[in-house]
């Protein structure tokens, strides 16, 4: 039991973490990473939507017939994404104001109804729940590295305005690592997400390689 | 039709009836707490161009709508103070790098600027958003201005001959802010019987994004 959820968890955070080797929900991962707060909470977000309709689908796999699975599956995560654009804008507006306009953009994202359509719908709830929520930590951690980089080179600070999305204790977080106006603008627009996720899936594989694993073609069915 | 087909559309139809009413449930129980952010918000973001101090009124309440000069319906927020106009806030529209930016434009009853916050705009993290007060205090320099002062003809950045610094690494966004108050105050040159008309019919307050 143990070891099928250390394998839940090392799939989602290494073996076929949802960015770096299933290369799935690439629209948020080149859009929001131009820093590396904005990465984060984009990443948890997702998590929180991909743990919540992984653990329904689970529960309900025996009700949910081959036939309508797609639309029930997208149904489920358009409608956590809606439960939380609600929740948060009503009870957590602060976060909602920089967050905001970026739920939505979660249902575009081919990551959870991946993960629903090759584990969720073959598993029970509670590992069901354990695959969504380590994919989308998994895709939290890859979302942040993304972002620190372009936003290291491409403004000099890590984690700027932190403080504005998790609150004033976060401040700390907040650094400035190359003086200001030094920051080469390209890596914080669109090519530089690209360049920066490309060098780090090579980086991906050369470790893999030697650590002498086969390397697993991208691709949602790849999985489990 | 086959049986089976019909099977499958009512699984569906009951997913889709459960998470509707999930859905409407949820709704319903955040549905005034965030119209109280809204107006928060909406009051938060008044209040930055029309201080307290110069109105005793709610300003949404009072609000008038109006055709700015391209057309498009705004809404006016008017300070009163014992009923006095004593200030108007409205939306002005530039164009920066990346499109359209939002602005906040208040003004004080003689036409001088109170303040000018961004409300929306897209442009390049990092270089073209020091307009936001958060990252820069470049837009407070318009405080206190007015059409006159400086002359129309130095409004603009000091690339064109003007008297306002563009910022560090961009020039476009600067010079289309300028624009936009510039306009903005035109505006208020052009319409102000009919701004500080406060029998004018009032809003709708709705809520808008």
């Amino acid at each position: 039991m143990a070891a099928e959820y250390k394998t839940i968890a090392k799939d989602g955070l290494w073996e076929n973490n949802g960015v770096f080797a299933m290369l799935l929900g690439l629209c948020p991962a080149m859009a929001m990473t131009g820093t590396a707060t904005n990465a984060l909470g984009m990443g948890l977000a997702t998590a929180a939507v991909m743990a919540a309709s992984s653990m329904l689908v689970g529960l309900f796999r025996n009700q949910i017939t081959q036939e309508v699975r797609i639309p029930v599956f997208i149904l489920v995560i358009a409608s956590m994404v809606t439960l939380v654009d609600l929740f948060m804008n009503a009870w957590m507006h602060e976060l909602y104001k920089v967050l905001g306009m970026f739920i939505p953009l979660i249902v575009s994202n081919c990551l959870p109804l991946a993960r629903l359509e090759s584990f969720a719908g073959k598993n029970s709830a509670l590992p069901s729940l354990a695959d969504g929520l380590f994919m989308g930590i998994g895709f939290t951690i890859a979302l942040t590295i993304i972002g620190a980089v372009r936003e290291i080179i491409g403004s000099g600070t890590l984690f700027a305005d932190a403080s504005l999305l998790f609150g004033p204790a976060f401040k700390v977080m907040e650094m400035r690592l190359l003086p200001e106006d030094t920051g080469i603008l390209m890596m914080i627009l669109p090519p530089g997400g690209f360049l920066t996720l490309g060098l780090l899936v090579v980086g991906k594989r050369i470790l893999d390689v030697r650590a002498g694993k086969e390397i697993q073609m991208g691709g949602a069915h790849s999985a489990a | 039709m086959k049986q089976g087909t019909f099977i499958h559309a009512v699984i569906l139809g009951l997913f889709c009836l459960g998470f509707g009413v999930v859905l409407a449930f949820s709704d319903h129980i955040t549905v005034d707490d965030i119209a109280a952010r809204a107006m928060e918000d909406r009051l938060n973001s008044l209040g930055q161009v029309l201080p307290d101090s110069i109105h005793d009124n709610n300003l949404v309440a009072d609000a008038t709508t109006m055709k700015n000069a391209r057309g498009h319906e705004i809404t006016v927020y008017r300070a009163t103070k014992e009923g006095k106009v004593t200030g108007l806030a409205y939306e002005i529209i530039g164009v920066g790098y990346a499109g359209q930016m939002k602005f906040m434009l208040g003004i004080d009853a003689e036409g001088k600027i109170l303040g000018v916050r961004v409300l929306a705009h897209k442009e390049t993290a990092g270089l073209g958003d020091k307009m936001e007060v958060k990252k820069s205090d470049w837009i407070l320099r318009f405080d206190g201005l007015s059409l006159g002062n400086p002359p129309v003809e130095k409004w603009k950045v000091k690339k064109d001959g003007g008297q306002f610094d563009q910022y560090t690494g961009a020039t476009i966004t600067p010079r289309g802010i300028i624009k936009a108050i510039r306009e903005g105050l035109e505006f208020f040159a052009a319409n102000k019987t009919q701004m500080m008309d406060m029998t004018a019919p009032k809003a709708q307050t709705k809520e808008g994004h």
